[in-house]
């Protein structure tokens, strides 16, 4: 890789050992991937649980902020994603005081680097939306694809330690996606069945997302009625990310990169559509069908809920009662939780039975470890993210509408 | 004279051992079962079986970007799979391979690695070369 002098200064240690061990891996990642040189970041965002960083991590982490300010100091703004608990639900859940433990460690490590401790993956509608053409070194495949498809940023997945990296350094190796020529849509799906509701567009981002396959390849989504809205957009896109790998979808007439067409596939020829139809949708949706069966936990998270999808959830439960066998658990970001207690959303959901847990998105809380505690196996969620995650943490998911798992929650069955 | 296979250069030392195959993807939350060492996913192709010291050879990495963290967790409670072939790495795997000093490479010139290499074949990687050989079969 092409060094500038600043660069060259940092590989060779002249501003410390944070900065020398972020270039490094940096520079490992970068060759890796052939970038010719780095590309100045405005932003980076980190994902580091206390379940994925374990005790190695947040131990390494400990050892960054113990280094002397100027040398520990990130250098652009520097968020985070959902972390491991949130401290004032995590008994509720059944989560233990030491994982509580563990999550302060994490966290006074990251403040000390001068991290904000956003703890979320909808930064795109809470913090600060992207830019089209902004570089960005974000993590959360939910964020980057947003960020990428939606907003017309440039970001590839960024790992924890990437994300790091760049906050330390205030760059990342220019590969992947900060490159115009792997924008370029290649693959093409026709939609014959519109979606009605977010775990429709959830299952949309599935379908897509299992037959694209490939953090290299670019979907382009044709045949859509209208403009659908940030929520939905958001789950079309964390399930594309999460069955997929993909980082980058084009819909054309929708998204600033695919005015037209031609612009998706830059003006290349278009290959022939795949058809979605009503059928692939309902095998989708078969793929996790338990209609009858007793339901032990109904969540809404993967992706955070906006303001918007909160004040949905308390209006289903309005005058309803969780079934006492069922649990019933809301994930948001902090800025939209307090939002939702200013208004009484909190309240309402939490009046019927449910819990609201800010910071966190569930299946990076210790999803097994909650199982266990809790004696939780089937899931019902409106997150097709989310049933494509939770089966390796032993759950046995389900997915169906906001309306479905509510109607469910109360009832304490499947409908 | 052993089978080699040339690929991309790679991340991470030079090491030998055993294959684990599987026509299938990688992810390090959705799949394993980390503390028991294992893939835990029923529908992942190696539903059941231990990865740890082996070199696993999957098609492509899956999933979230927490597997960059978690590679250098596994690795040090000794409980990581010793280096991983892809198809075709993602950034994360990639990333986290940077990471826990794991070894990973891919784009092997001869295809997808997945039919290259069987599951038991002893193998020798080297990175810095992009050269995987596997030592105990002929050509």
């Amino acid at each position: 890789m092409k060094l500038t002098d600043e660069e060259k200064a940092m590989l060779a240690g002249a501003q410390g050992p944070a900065r020398q061990w972020a270039i490094r891996h940096q520079i490992a990642v970068g060759e890796f991937f052939d970038a010719s040189d780095f590309v100045s970041v405005g932003q980076a965002h980190i994902m580091a649980d206390t379940e994925s960083l374990g005790e190695a991590g947040v131990a390494w982490l400990e050892g960054l902020a113990a280094l002397p300010k100027p040398e520990r100091t990130v250098r652009i703004p520097t968020i985070t994603d959902p972390r491991g608990l949130d401290f004032d639900s995590y008994k509720r859940l059944k989560q233990t005081d030491a994982m509580a433990d563990i999550e302060g460690r994490a966290t006074r490590a990251f403040e000390a680097l001068g991290v904000l401790m956003t703890n979320t993956c909808i930064n795109y509608q809470t913090i600060l939306p992207p830019v089209r053409g902004e570089h960005l070194a974000f993590g959360d495949t939910g964020v980057v694809i947003y960020s990428n498809s939606v907003m017309g940023a440039r970001s590839n997945f960024e790992g924890g330690p990437s994300a790091l990296s760049a906050g330390l350094t205030g760059r990342t190796p220019r590969y992947g996606y900060h490159l115009d020529a792997h924008r370029a849509g290649t693959r093409h799906f026709a939609v014959a069945h519109q979606p009605h509701d977010l775990a429709d567009w959830g299952a949309l981002g599935g379908i897509v997302g299992r037959a694209t396959n490939s953090y290299w390849e670019v979907p382009v989504v044709t045949g859509l009625e209208g403009a659908p809205n940030s929520d939905e957009l958001k789950h079309f896109g964390a399930a594309l990310a999460s069955f997929g790998s993909v980082a980058l979808f084009h819909m054309p007439g929708i998204t600033p990169e695919a005015p037209a067409l031609g612009d998706a596939f830059h003006g290349r020829p278009t290959p022939a559509a795949m058809t979605i139809a009503k059928a692939d949708f309902d095998a989708f949706y078969a793929g996790y069908a338990a209609r009858g069966d007793k339901v032990d936990v109904v969540v809404f998270a993967a992706p955070q809920l906006s303001l918007l999808e909160m004040q949905q959830v308390a209006g289903l439960l309005d005058g309803r009662r969780v079934h006492a066998d069922t649990s019933l658990v809301v994930t948001t970001s902090p800025e939209v939780k307090f939002a939702a207690d200013r208004m009484g959303l909190t309240r309402r959901i939490e009046e019927a039975g449910g819990i609201v847990a800010a910071g966190v998105c569930f299946y990076q809380s210790y999803a097994r470890e909650m199982a266990e505690a809790n004696g939780w196996k089937r899931l019902l969620t409106n997150s097709a993210k989310l049933v494509n995650i939770i089966a390796g943490y032993g759950y046995q998911p389900t997915l169906a509408s906001m309306e479905h798992c509510v109607d469910s929650a109360v009832a304490g069955r499947i409908r | 004279m052993p089978i080699v296979l040339k690929c991309h250069k790679g991340i991470g030392p030079a090491v030998t051992g055993t294959a684990l195959v599987a026509q299938d993807n990688f992810s390090a939350r959705y799949d394993l079962d980390r503390l028991a060492g294992t893939f835990s996913r029923p529908a992942h192709k190696l539903y059941g079986q231990s990865y740890k010291d082996k070199i696993l050879v999957l098609v492509t990495a899956k999933g979230g970007v927490a597997s960059a963290w978690m590679l250098h967790e596994m690795a040090a409670r000794d409980m990581a799979p010793k280096a991983i072939l892809f198809d075709r790495a993602n950034t994360i795997l990639a990333q986290g391979a940077a990471f826990a000093e794991l070894t990973m490479l891919d784009r092997f010139e001869a295809g997808d690695p997945t039919t290259l290499i069987r599951t038991g074949d002893e193998l020798k990687l080297e990175p810095a070369e992009g050269r995987v050989t596997i030592l105990d079969r002929d050509a």
